[in-house]
């Protein structure tokens, strides 16, 4: 049997009172790339941590290489070969280091590197894995000075350093644009060939199809099904995630009513190209494109915390510059702000106190908060959202991504606005809560301009009435959302197009 | 899928943790049953430790400290740090004897003098750290050094009492007004003759105004909203600046309070007093954490902190310990709090992540 072969039987972790996996079983075999899907709360997460050494196992074996793997801590499991790339970058990279730094800090951790720094061994190590990357950038840079895509890859890159004999890539694809994407293929394809098993966590339909050799579904703690052999279905393999069949997107573009929103030549910084722009009321457009082609800035612009370069805005058709989101937000605009761990959640805040931050005033008189009103309103939300936890006094922290995603957007859903912003809403959130949100966005959509930013197709397929692509931090092609092409939307996003109808 | 096959018996689940119900319980009220078990401890073993005296005194001895503790809890919430309160307090101690002693004014000019220089100071401090950007423990660490030198000026750095010879030869005539001593030495009736004294009424009084504050109203909640995640509570429209300046406002004026009741119990402007505030006070505050497994700053904490340390300081002078001793204790009571916050709060958190 191979070396870097896989096997776990019957691998049983619970936390407290809840069975997290139940008995599960699977093998990942050298030189195969595996998808593995799961909605939120399937156990995912623990099972990568187990197989990388973070979290110790209740029961069940792993045998890795033909020998009962039980890592002791992560750097146990690095020596025996399976490495891991957590979803979050900023896990990855140390952004006060240079580039060199942050590639070799692994080597620099060994105990048998010496005392001192050999700078110029290590710049030109680190430019050796750089350019095996195709990472294109000087290694004596801050890493604090990169853009997300880079730092992603820096961090893969890191692991690459390894020598993994079996690689766990986690989301890796979720910052990176389509051609960096393609160059992180690229590589998996490499060490596919060289034996290494890959075991590459994701819902994109995209990724999958491009690198997957297998698909492993999980539900509840368990391995609900096991798809080989060319076509892959991908379609079996959310029915065994979710447990119920994949319902298709069919979007029934409602009527747009009257304009709410209005941009009048914006120009989003100094030198891009100006553009009109008008929401409708009911209507909800979907603005997609290639990372930095300014879905973000457009985003911001909104809630006043960019200025554009010239240009007016109108809400309802009077002139609209709010200085701030304090602002922005009396004159009817609310705004989801993407990266929600960073921007959004309130890591100390239960899930009733996340919801209320922005419109604290409603539930108190003369400033003291009415706390029954606070949690009955958290309780409809959770409901209406249908969020899953056991109560609204829930550290949000104890919830799913995608539990707490809708957290963040109940929020703003609380109250009624002329315009709502959701900047990547879907980031970080399984397929089933991704539907949900999707759905409760629409179907609350009545009366109200909304405006989404999605970094991905799909994502803009399955919600919008009207789909934007931007370049360059301009509006460069728009368009409605029924039999839609997909070539001319893909080509869009790549590249500057002629504005379609 | 083959592996389903040799698939055996599910292991036993969660083997030797019978941790989530005992330890949820000891996280919440270890603290607490600590300081009763202190009180029982010293009660049996500390003669004259248990009746409302030795209570009293306890609780006269915690008030200044539970002041200001209460003020860098306020700082704490924001995810700041004010470490100029001992010097804030002192100053207010040496600008109230000036006023009086010096000044020959009034008591009521003496507490407005101190009340306003407390929250100027506040303001300086919140200043220095959201427009200068200087980092809240630096900004704070100056201004306490420039206190310390700037309380000493006008006398050349003689302490202030009625009767002194002032640096330009004349002698200060002034008293300290009746009233004024008052707020620090006035007692009560209450059961006994002269029970409680006033400093302690301060306490109390302050700390149910800061748990309010802190708890119940949206002020509080977005000051904490602040501290926990402070772009998160920004982009809800909250004026984070604002907030944090009110931090550090709330905690000069409640300093400048702690030193008045200083000055009011000494009599005097005494230059060698109040060393000890800063540290205790921030002693208090962190072992507040540990109070019902809150593992964050809060008013009810810090008060049950400072009267932990109260009560253990009490009862150790009554078994004679020697004085030495008391800040060893102070220390170990603190780490230990800390363990209690940080250590078995995170594990409680964990989880699926």
């Amino acid at each position: 049997m191979d070396r870097s072969f896989c096997r776990i039987r019957g691998l049983t972790k619970a936390f407290g009172d809840t069975l997290v996996l139940r008995g599960l079983s699977l093998d990942l075999p050298a030189g195969q790339v595996t998808a593995l899907m799961g909605a939120n709360g399937a156990g995912k997460s623990t099972l990568v941590k187990i197989l990388s050494g973070v979290y110790s196992r209740d029961g069940g074996r792993i045998e890795f290489g033909e020998q009962d793997f039980a890592p002791a801590g992560p750097a146990e499991a690095i020596r025996a070969g399976i490495v891991t790339v957590h979803q979050s970058i900023n896990d990855g990279v140390i952004p006060d280091l240079d580039v060199a730094s942050n590639l070799m800090i692994d080597r620099l951790a060994e105990t048998d590197y010496g005392f001192f720094l050999k700078r110029k061994g290590l710049q030109r190590a680190a430019r050796e894995v750089a350019a095996a990357m195709g990472i294109d950038v000087d290694v004596r840079r801050p890493v604090s000075e990169l853009g997300v895509a880079d730092r992603q890859l820096i961090a893969i890159a890191r692991a690459m350093a390894h020598a993994p004999r079996l690689l766990i890539l986690d989301e890796p694809t979720s910052s990176l644009s389509a051609a960096e994407a393609e160059r992180l293929f690229g590589l998996i394809e490499r060490l596919k060939a060289q034996g290494v098993g890959v075991l590459y966590i994701s819902h994109r339909m995209s990724d999958i199809r491009r690198i997957a050799d297998r698909i492993v579904s999980m539900r509840d703690g368990e391995i609900s099904g096991v798809f080989e052999g060319a076509p892959l279905d991908y379609e079996g393999a959310v029915t065994a995630m979710l447990g119920h069949g994949l319902t298709e997107a069919d979007l029934t573009p409602v009527a747009p009513g009257r304009p709410i929103a209005e941009m009048a030549r914006i120009a989003l910084r100094p030198g891009a190209a100006p553009f009109d722009l008008t929401l409708r009321s009911n209507e909800v457009v979907a603005v997609t494109g290639l990372l930095g082609s300014g879905k973000t800035a457009l985003a911001r612009t909104f809630f006043g915390l960019h200025r554009p370069a010239a240009g007016e805005m109108r809400i309802d058709g009077t002139p609209f510059a709010p200085e701030g989101p304090a602002a922005a937000i009396r004159g009817g605009v609310f705004m989801s702000a993407k990266d929600r761990a960073s921007n959004a959640v309130v890591a100390d805040f239960d899930i009733a106190r996340n919801m209320s931050v922005p419109f604290l005033g409603a539930f108190s008189a003369l400033s003291f908060i009415s706390r029954s009103r606070e949690r009955a309103s958290a309780q409809d939300l959770i409901g209406a959202l249908d969020i899953v936890c056991r109560s609204d006094r829930d550290g949000i922290l104890t919830l799913s991504g995608g539990n707490q995603q809708k957290v963040m957007l109940a929020r703003w859903l609380s109250r009624s606005c002329r315009l709502l912003v959701l900047d990547e809403p879907f980031q970080g959130v399984d397929i089933r809560s991704r539907r949900d949100i999707g759905a409760k966005v629409r179907g609350t959509a009545r009366g109200r301009a909304t405006l989404v930013c999605v970094a991905e197709l799909d994502e803009a397929f399955e919600i919008a009435d009207r789909i934007l692509v931007m370049h360059d931090h301009s509006v460069t092609a728009e368009f409605r959302n029924s039999d839609i092409d997909v070539g001319a939307v893909l080509a869009a996003v790549t590249g500057p197009g002629a504005r379609a109808a | 899928m083959s592996a389903e096959a040799d698939r055996p018996a599910v292991a036993p689940v969660a083997t030797g943790q019978p941790r989530s119900g005992l330890l949820d319980l000891a996280i919440r009220y270890g603290f607490l049953a600590l300081l009763l078990g202190l009180v029982l401890f010293f009660s049996v073993f500390a003669e004259g430790f248990s009746g409302p005296r030795s209570a009293v005194f306890i609780f006269q001895s915690v008030a200044i400290t539970g002041i200001l503790a209460l003020g860098v809890t306020c700082t704490l919430v924001v995810g700041g740090f004010d470490l100029s309160i001992g010097s804030v307090a002192t100053s207010a101690m040496m600008l109230s004897a000036y006023v009086m002693v010096v000044l020959e004014m009034g008591a009521g000019a003496a507490i407005v003098a101190c009340l306003l220089m407390g929250a100027l100071i506040g303001v300086v401090n919140g200043l220095l750290i959201v427009k200068f950007k200087v980092p809240d423990l630096l900004a704070t660490l100056g201004m306490m050094f420039l206190l310390v030198g700037l309380q000493r000026i006008p006398t050349e750095g003689r302490s202030i009492s009625t009767g002194m010879t002032m640096p330009s030869g004349e002698t200060a005539n002034g008293v300290f007004s009746p009233f004024f001593l008052a707020m620090g030495r006035h007692r009560f009736d209450v059961v006994l003759d002269n029970l409680v004294p006033i400093s302690v009424v301060f306490l109390i009084v302050i700390g149910i105004l800061v748990w309010c504050f802190l708890e119940l109203t949206r002020h509080g909640r977005l000051m904490y909203a602040v501290g926990s995640n402070e772009r998160a509570a920004a982009l809800t429209g909250t004026n984070v600046n604002g907030y944090k300046v009110l931090a550090y406002v709330i905690s000069g004026v409640l300093a400048s309070v702690g030193g008045m009741l200083l000055a009011a119990r000494l009599g005097r402007g005494d230059i060698a007093s109040g060393t000890n505030l800063l540290l205790d006070a921030v002693a208090a505050a962190l072992i507040g954490f540990a109070v019902l497994g809150a593992a964050k700053p809060n008013a009810f904490g810090t008060a049950m902190g400072a009267l932990f340390v109260g009560i253990l300081l009490q009862g150790l002078t009554m078994m004679n310990a020697p004085y030495y001793t008391q800040d060893f204790i102070k220390g170990a009571v603190l780490v230990v709090a800390l363990v209690f916050t940080f250590a078995l709060s995170a594990r409680r958190a964990g989880g699926d992540g």
